[in-house]
């Protein structure tokens, strides 16, 4: 018998997408997210406005990276920003504790307001330790658990040497692991380098160093892009838990995470802000062409 | 739309033997000399190293005595009555420590303005190019220089006063000093080197929560590369215990420390003396003192310690490259008294 002749067609780019299906009204847009998968959350009793974006726009060098973009940042609620790589979703994240300054040349224009106060007329360290960020590596500092988190508390609580342990001291950091539900894996010994931990652990870690300054916003930069599903879960929970008491801004890649975790939406496409709304608006009923697209998985 | 066929995969079967490849030489012939040429400079070096180390030893341990170690060197034309080398070794000592101890701050603090801050950079381009004319000028040209100012009227609390008013500029304190200029560019530059090394996540992690550049500088930085800090404290010692010219010109050729005035240390310090490299040149040949079996006992404590610091070196590094973090951290211990790093 004679072997299978394989055939290939030569004429068509494999790296273009396929034609995609006609996306009406009818046809659920949702492909990549599974409903079923979000657990049922009642609403948040208490919804507060913290911050403000109005009007932004970022740039590196002569690159507008985020282009006039306006957006609520609400405690109670967890806010997703999603888009594909290049979105400026990061850059903007960046923005809100002014961490863009650190690199040369961005500039800004536009106005982000924090309890109604303009951030940029707030002194720069006040500033980050009241709007502050878990970044998509994990990265504690080379030091014990104990002093990682203690190290965002020093300057709250005064100037004394933070060699000698105080209650008070104590008690933050204490308080700070609770909140990260990492408390009951580290209690034994809060004296471990930290970067002892597991990947999942050390992001708990982090997640406390940031909440240890007791800030009103949180910003999560994929926060479990290198973590296994098992630590993304606990993460996820944590972050939902977390938004009654602090504002929760995530960048994620991943679609199916922020319908998990996210009460509002905001979906950039390169630089701009293409669509906001609820969770569910957005996933289930978008109004814009590029939202669908996105969310149904033809790009990005 | 056109469509190619594929050759259809070989039917399963015995496999064909297929005749042995013919020998190449892919080796041109200049290559091979070349090759051969590095092994023998390979070999050759280890045997120089190997025929000082042991010509060291052998004559070393047949002239050592331990009691040597602890008597003072004495004026005598005969070998066997001029005594130890106890001041050496603790001239040596007050040096490398005194030295590495002015050296390792400022190195530290230099290395981590370089690359932390690094502006303007028309000064940070400046401090580099003063670093390397420091890094590879002769040790006898500063010492020269040292002479001059340590020689100035108002550092004459430095060192001994002659009954005129003038400054005799030679003490361990002007020689440590100088000495700290020699080791001073292999700390900035293992410190800047490490520096550099550190992802920048982790300066954003600490920038992220509301903590100046000089405190994450403080307390998380300079903690984090304390191996290469030791390591390069370690290296620039090594370079302090083995250099001859400094000590000549800035400690005087007297064998024996000769303290002046009658504070216990400061008098030391102010004074003059002589280290292990100082011993071995007096004694050697060349040298006044021509007792040359003293000078290859020397000369074999010195070259034992110089070991071992280089063994100390290795130590460190190969602790923190493979992440053995025990090493590490013992390392971190044995700074960790340093004010600085913490």
């Amino acid at each position: 018998m004679p072997p299978p002749i394989r055939r290939i067609e030569i004429d068509r780019d494999p790296y273009i997408a396929p034609p995609r299906a006609a996306t009406n009204g009818a046809a659920p847009a949702n492909a990549a997210v599974d409903a079923r998968r979000r657990p049922a959350r009642a609403p948040s009793a208490r919804v507060l406005e913290r911050m403000r974006i109005e009007s932004l726009w970022l740039a590196y060098g002569e690159n507008w990276v985020v282009r006039d973009v306006s957006l609520p940042v609400r405690q109670g609620e967890v806010l997703a920003m999603i888009g594909a790589s290049g979105s400026g979703k990061t850059t903007l994240l960046r923005s809100l504790n002014r961490l863009t300054e650190v690199t040369a040349g961005a500039a800004r224009s536009g106005e982000i307001t924090l309890d109604g106060q303009d951030i940029h007329g707030l002194e720069v360290n006040e500033l980050r330790r009241r709007v502050t960020m878990v970044f998509q590596q994990p990265n504690p500092f080379p030091m014990s658990i104990f002093d990682n988190v203690a190290y965002a508390l020093v300057e709250r609580t005064g100037h004394g040497r933070r060699r000698r342990r105080s209650p008070e001291i104590e008690h933050a950091v204490v308080d700070a692991l609770r909140r990260a539900g990492l408390y009951d894996e580290v209690a034994a010994d809060l004296d471990r380098p930290a970067l002892r931990l597991s990947g999942g652990q050390q992001q708990r870690l982090c997640i406390a160093r940031a909440l240890a300054a007791d800030p009103e916003v949180l910003l999560l930069d994929e926060p479990c892009s290198a973590l296994d599903p098992i630590s993304t879960a606990t993460i996820e929970e944590l972050i939902v838990e977390l938004r009654e008491s602090v504002a929760i801004v995530i960048v994620t890649h991943n679609l199916q995470q922020a319908f998990r975790v996210a009460d509002h939406v905001a979906f950039m496409h390169l630089g701009e802000l293409v669509e906001y709304g609820s969770s569910e608006q957005v996933f289930d009923n978008p109004t814009k062409e590029r939202t669908r697209d996105y969310i149904s998985g033809a790009f990005g | 739309m056109s469509i190619v066929e594929l050759a259809p995969p070989a039917p399963p079967g015995p496999t064909i033997a297929r005749p042995p490849r013919e020998r190449t030489t892919s080796w041109p012939l200049a290559d091979r000399i070349g090759y051969w040429l590095c092994w023998m400079v390979g070999i050759g070096l280890c045997l120089i190293a190997t025929a000082v180390v042991l010509f060291m030893f052998v004559k070393g341990i047949s002239y050592l005595h331990l009691d040597m170690l602890v008597q003072s060197p004495a004026a005598s034309g005969i070998q066997s009555q001029s005594g130890g080398f106890w001041d050496p070794i603790e001239g040596t000592l007050i040096v490398a420590v005194l030295g590495t101890a002015i050296a390792a701050p400022l190195g530290v603090a230099l290395g981590a303005w370089l690359s932390e801050y690094g502006r303007p950079s028309w000064l940070a381009r400046m401090v580099e190019s003063a670093i390397e004319i420091i890094a590879g000028a002769p040790s006898v040209v500063l010492a020269l220089f040292g002479l001059i100012i340590f020689a100035q009227s108002f550092l004459g609390f430095l060192s001994q006063n002659a009954s005129n008013g003038a400054v005799y500029g030679r003490s361990f304190f002007a020689a440590s000093a100088v000495m700290a200029v020699l080791a001073l560019p292999l700390v900035v530059a293992s410190t800047r080197e490490a520096l550099e090394q550190l992802p920048d996540r982790l300066r954003e992690a600490s920038y992220a929560l509301g903590r100046t550049r000089a405190t994450t500088i403080r307390r998380v930085l300079l903690p984090a590369i304390r191996p290469s800090i030791a390591t390069g404290s370690v290296l620039g010692m090594g370079r302090i215990i083995g250099d001859t010219a400094i000590i000549r010109l800035l400690l005087g050729v007297s064998l024996t420390t000769q303290g002046v005035g009658h504070v216990p240390l400061i008098g030391v310090l102010r004074g003059t003396g002589a280290t292990l490299t100082s011993y071995v040149y007096e004694n050697s040949r060349a040298g006044e003192g021509d007792a040359p079996q003293k000078a290859y006992a020397a000369a074999f404590v010195l070259l034992m310690i110089v070991l071992a610091l280089n063994a100390l070196v290795t130590w460190l590094t190969s602790g923190r490259e493979r992440g053995g973090e025990r090493r590490a951290r013992l390392a971190g211990l044995r700074l960790s008294w340093v004010p600085w790093t913490r």
